[in-house]
């Protein structure tokens, strides 16, 4: 009897859910947004909620938007997309890697809502999946920083030795070598994704050791500070522009700027013609923005920069084409070679002379 | 019965004020934290929800309740959480993809060692050495905190994961997914396992010497020594059972809910199960009750958060209010009873 | 591999620093707990300094106000826990709990706002290591007054438990309060007293990471640092000069810990961010038979009436 009971609750809630989901059509359109961290962080999150805004002002009546900030990946995750699905939210995006199985979970469970994962790599009929060419930014910052760099030393706080990092990382070094072939990369990787106190430690401890140019992969402006301190040392923003550190440190800065596809994929949506993609767009696109490059840059050093993210943006370069090796020395790519998307997507080695190893 | 109902009244009120004072509407902010949950027009899907958010809380909470009334601190429950998980989905992964019955079993056997045999460092330390047992399991939890780290990023790495860290999803994995026993309900064997344990131990300290002993070392230790109770045993076992309570629910949660190893997998439940203790003045039923109260707090606040743009820090706070005002006014009244009876005499 | 790019002073310029807000933070609760109470709320009086600290010394142009506000605000915060816990008897270890999540919660409310902001300057002082040449910038060491301050805080403590009639009543009351009720002592104010140094000097360590070491205010920016120093606590035995020791030791390990990686030396970031709770577990093992500086009454619940 009582597990009659508990079917017929259980039928009774997938009714109710597809029920649910047939009155979130209304006139207005409701797009929900997971956040890992606070909106508050000035970086990651900061910038996903930047693009929501964007969203709202862009419709204006016509969409209403809703967020929930510091959501632990895995199950909170999953209740909250739920929760934001059985009241009615068109299109969510979860701007997390963390959030990919879960994102998976409740898109199988809600066919008629569309969800837009960042960073993932697993779709489904429903989710669509959006990151960004970061490594096309990193390229721009590797040019200034070889230039820019009189003791040769440059360094680099990385979050954790995943992909994305890794490929920063590489990109940076091609572009530094190709325009100083002295230059060294020290590395320092903070596990962490946002700890200022970690990373203003990490930062000093590269200036200390030589370092006259920071490149970091972590969203703080902590590393900003530390330099400032110290003087005679340059950053780059990342995520954020970090434009309160400008002109100097900060020199330029690699900008997320996710407003454009938010706005068009809420578009889409709206018109009904919204279907899965693997979006992986850069400079091209307007997804991944270069700040302003300030005036501690020498003109010419400018001038080569932004002819280089001309480049990028059109398409005639790309900042892995060979001849490149990987670091035991083993060719990767041949003469004129460019890296697959796929390579890329899973890189898990660095490129010739970079020294140091990916921590396992 | 009267002062916890006191004090979510209190609560209401004062983070009424608070929530007005950020510009939202107050009545309707209560409303939707402690009503939308359990009522609103999605309640189906809250209902559920609030046995997978406490389930955690209860397990743990019970096993550290053990050795809280007999005067053992053990506060690294996270600790054992997180290498219960580990080891659960050690154990899974072991075999993957291997489909056979007896995997689960043994990855609930092998969560719940895993936490107990943490949680036997700080044990022994203290029998051996007479060392502190707070400070120990409180140490603990970072190392532990560490290695899943390492796990994640390492030996547990989903080798199909494109180098991303984090484990497989064991909710893949049949053999090794703790499903929901009835779709929609909410129960999977957490679940189960959490209302058995608050059983057990109602059971236990009512009706079993050994419950007896726990009580009567917490309340005159003294006493408990000429009745010839053995501290050591009972450490031994209060953290012995707390750890392997505490392993177990990080194996059903990483091997349902979470379904993977991941740096951030671990939310602090082995903390908040500590103020569950507390709250349910550890008592079996009371830690039942106080994990759901907890619970309806967390999934009523990230509603509270979409529906009125709740900042979650307001959330916190909140919790934080109702914490105080529990433990204050639960106190306060115990407090009064004695003097009214000190006055008696 | 290049050691040689490690230059020793600036690293120990650098672990001074790191060890600052944490040796704040463990003084403070060193003292709560020779009081005979366990206040595991650190992490949250120390946020909760961090944004007070930063907010003043913003509004009012001065970091000295900063730094006021940040021991007020640590202070007033503590009251909160010696409310609950001398007067409502409720229990320390979940009241402690609670108040680091209160805490938390409501740092980041008054944070809002505060976000992308730059405090005032502190005052700091430079040591030249090395001149500039045409290669590099001159290598400066810079410490800041607080880094003395601190160390003299743990020298005054020191004195004060040693050498003081308050200070051995203090102790009095943290090993035994009924013996010390005995004797006339007031234990519930002594151990307020002491709750509200605890949260002070937290407070202070607090401010120290938002004004000066980092300096910026962003949510959850002491990121567990609170933790440690209830670690360095036992760690030194409940002796200050111990945990002067024990800070230049946590906050050693982890200036340490990079830069050995950027001077490319394989570590296992991990194993070496675990040595030193296992150290301090050790150094527990080792001194638990030399229990002289734990205070026997910790964590008991004191009420005159029993």
């Amino acid at each position: 009897m009582k597990l009659m009971k508990l079917l017929a609750t259980a039928a009774m809630a997938l009714g109710l859910a597809t029920t649910a989901m047939a009155e979130g059509h209304g006139e207005k359109t409701k797009v929900g947004f997971v956040y890992v961290g606070p909106v508050g962080d000035g970086g990651w999150t900061y910038e996903h909620n930047q693009g929501r805004l964007a969203v709202e002002e862009h419709f204006g009546d016509k969409v209403e938007t809703v967020f929930v900030e510091s959501v632990p990946e895995g199950p909170d995750a999953e209740r909250v997309m739920t929760q934001m699905a059985l009241e009615g939210a068109d299109l969510i995006f979860t701007t997390s890697f963390g959030y990919m199985d879960p994102t998976i979970n409740v898109a199988a469970k809600f066919p008629e809502v569309k969800f837009e994962h960042a960073t993932g790599y697993k779709t489904a009929p429903n989710v669509s999946t959006y990151s960004a060419r970061f490594y096309e930014g990193r390229a721009v910052q590797g040019h200034i920083a070889g230039h820019m760099t009189k003791s040769n030393i440059v360094g680099y706080i990385g979050s954790y030795p995943i992909p994305e990092v890794i490929r920063g990382i590489n990109s940076a070094y091609i572009h530094a070598k190709k325009v100083n072939p002295d230059v060294e990369f020290k590395i320092i990787w903070a596990f962490t994704w946002f700890d200022p106190a970690k990373e203003a430690d990490a930062a000093k401890t590269l200036i200390e050791q030589g370092a006259d140019v920071i490149l970091q992969h972590t969203d703080s402006t902590a590393p900003q500070a530390a330099a400032q301190a110290a003087g005679n040392v340059i950053t780059f923003g990342q995520a954020s522009d970090m434009a309160e550190y400008a002109p100097m440190p900060r020199v330029s800065s690699i900008i997320d700027n996710w407003a454009p596809y938010y706005i068009t994929r809420t578009q889409a949506v709206m018109d009904g013609t919204w279907e899965t993609k693997m979006t992986w767009d850069g400079i091209g696109p307007g997804m991944v923005g270069i700040g302003e490059i300030t005036n501690a840059v020498p003109a010419d050093v400018k001038e080569e920069a932004l002819a280089l993210k001309a480049a990028l943006a059109d398409g005639s370069y790309h900042p892995f084409t060979g001849p490149l090796k990987k670091q035991d020395g083993s060719d990767w790519l041949a003469e004129g070679e460019t890296a697959d998307d796929g390579t890329l997507a899973g890189m898990n080695f660095l490129v010739e002379g970079i020294e140091g190893t990916i921590p396992e | 019965m009267a002062t916890p109902v006191l004090a979510v009244l209190v609560t209401m009120v004062a983070g009424g004020i608070l929530f007005a004072f950020l510009g939202k509407p107050p009545i309707e902010a209560i409303r939707v934290i402690f009503w939308d949950p359990l009522f609103s027009e999605f309640a189906f899907y809250y209902r559920p929800q609030l046995l997978v958010k406490g389930a955690p809380l209860v397990l743990i909470a019970i096993g550290l309740s053990l050795g809280f009334r007999a005067g053992i601190w053990n506060i690294g429950a996270e600790g054992q959480y997180i290498i219960g998980a580990l080891s659960g989905a050690g154990v899974a992964l072991a075999f993957y993809p291997l489909d056979a019955w007896w995997i689960f079993p043994l990855m609930v056997l092998g969560g719940a060692l895993g936490g107990f045999l943490w949680a036997m460092i700080p044990a022994l330390l203290k029998v051996k050495f007479g060392t502190n047992e707070i400070l120990v399991s409180l140490m603990l939890v970072y190392v532990a905190e560490k290695i899943l780290a390492s796990m994640s990023l390492g030996l547990l790495k989903n080798p199909e994961g494109y180098g991303f860290p984090g484990s497989r999803n064991l909710q893949q994995y049949p053999s090794a997914h703790n499903a929901e026993i009835f779709t929609g309900s909410g129960m999977h064997w957490g679940v189960a396992a959490a209302l058995i344990a608050v059983i057990f131990a109602y059971i236990l300290l009512n009706r079993h010497m050994l419950g007896f002993q726990i009580r009567l070392t917490g309340e005159a230790p003294r006493a408990a020594r000429f009745a010839g109770v053995s501290p050591a045993r009972l450490v031994l076992f209060c953290l012995g059972t707390a750890g392997a309570l505490a392993g177990m629910a990080g194996m059903f949660e990483v091997s349902g809910p979470s379904g993977q190893v991941s740096i951030d997998f671990n939310v602090g439940y082995g903390f908040t199960a500590i103020i569950v203790a507390f709250l349910g003045r550890l008592h079996p039923i009371g830690i039942l009750l106080a994990g759901a109260l907890m619970a309806l707090t967390y999934i009523g606040g990230e509603i509270a958060q979409s529906k009125l743009g709740m900042p979650s820090a307001a959330i916190q706070v909140f919790q934080g209010m109702l914490l105080f005002f529990l433990l204050a006014l639960d106190m306060l009244t115990h407090f009064r009873l004695r003097l009214a009876a000190k006055g008696v005499a | 591999m290049d050691l040689s790019a490690i230059n020793p002073f600036l690293l120990l310029c650098a672990i001074l620093v790191s060890a600052t807000p944490l040796l704040f933070a463990a003084v403070g609760e060193l003292v709560v707990e020779k009081s005979g109470v366990l206040n595991l709320g650190v992490e949250g009086m120390m946020i909760t300094g961090a944004i007070c600290g930063f907010a003043i010394s913003v509004n009012t142009g001065s970091p000295w106000m900063g730094l006021l506000a940040a021991a007020g605000g640590g202070a007033v915060l503590s009251l909160l826990f010696a409310l609950l816990t001398q007067v409502a008897m409720a229990n320390q270890v979940a009241s402690g709990l609670s108040l680091t999540l209160f805490g938390l919660g409501l740092s980041a409310l008054i944070g809002q706002g505060y976000q992308g902001i730059k405090p005032p300057e502190f005052p700091t002082f430079g040591v030249v290591v090395a001149e500039a040449t045409a290669e590099r910038a001159a290598l400066v060491a810079r410490l800041d007054i607080l880094v003395f301050a601190a160390i003299a805080l743990t020298a005054a403590v020191w004195a004060f438990l040693k050498y003081s009639r308050a200070g051995l009543i203090l102790r009095a009351v943290g090993e035994s309060h009924d013996a010390a009720h005995a004797l006339g002592y007031k234990v519930v104010r002594i151990r307020v007293l002491a709750i509200l140094f605890g949260g002070a000097c937290a407070g202070l360590g607090g401010a120290y990471i938002s004004l000066i070491r980092v300096p910026q205010w962003t949510e959850g920016m002491t990121a567990g640092i609170g933790w440690i120093a209830l670690a360095l606590v036992v760690f030194a035995n409940w002796k200050p000069w111990r945990a002067l020791l024990g800070a230049w030791l946590f906050g050693g390990v982890n200036v340490l810990q990079l830069n050995l990686q950027a001077a490319g030396v394989d570590i296992p970031a991990e194993y070496l961010g675990m040595a030193p709770y296992v150290i301090t577990i050790i150094a527990l093992v080792i001194m638990s038979s030399d229990r002289s500086g734990a205070p026997a009454s910790i964590g008991r619940p004191f009420h005159a009436s029993s």
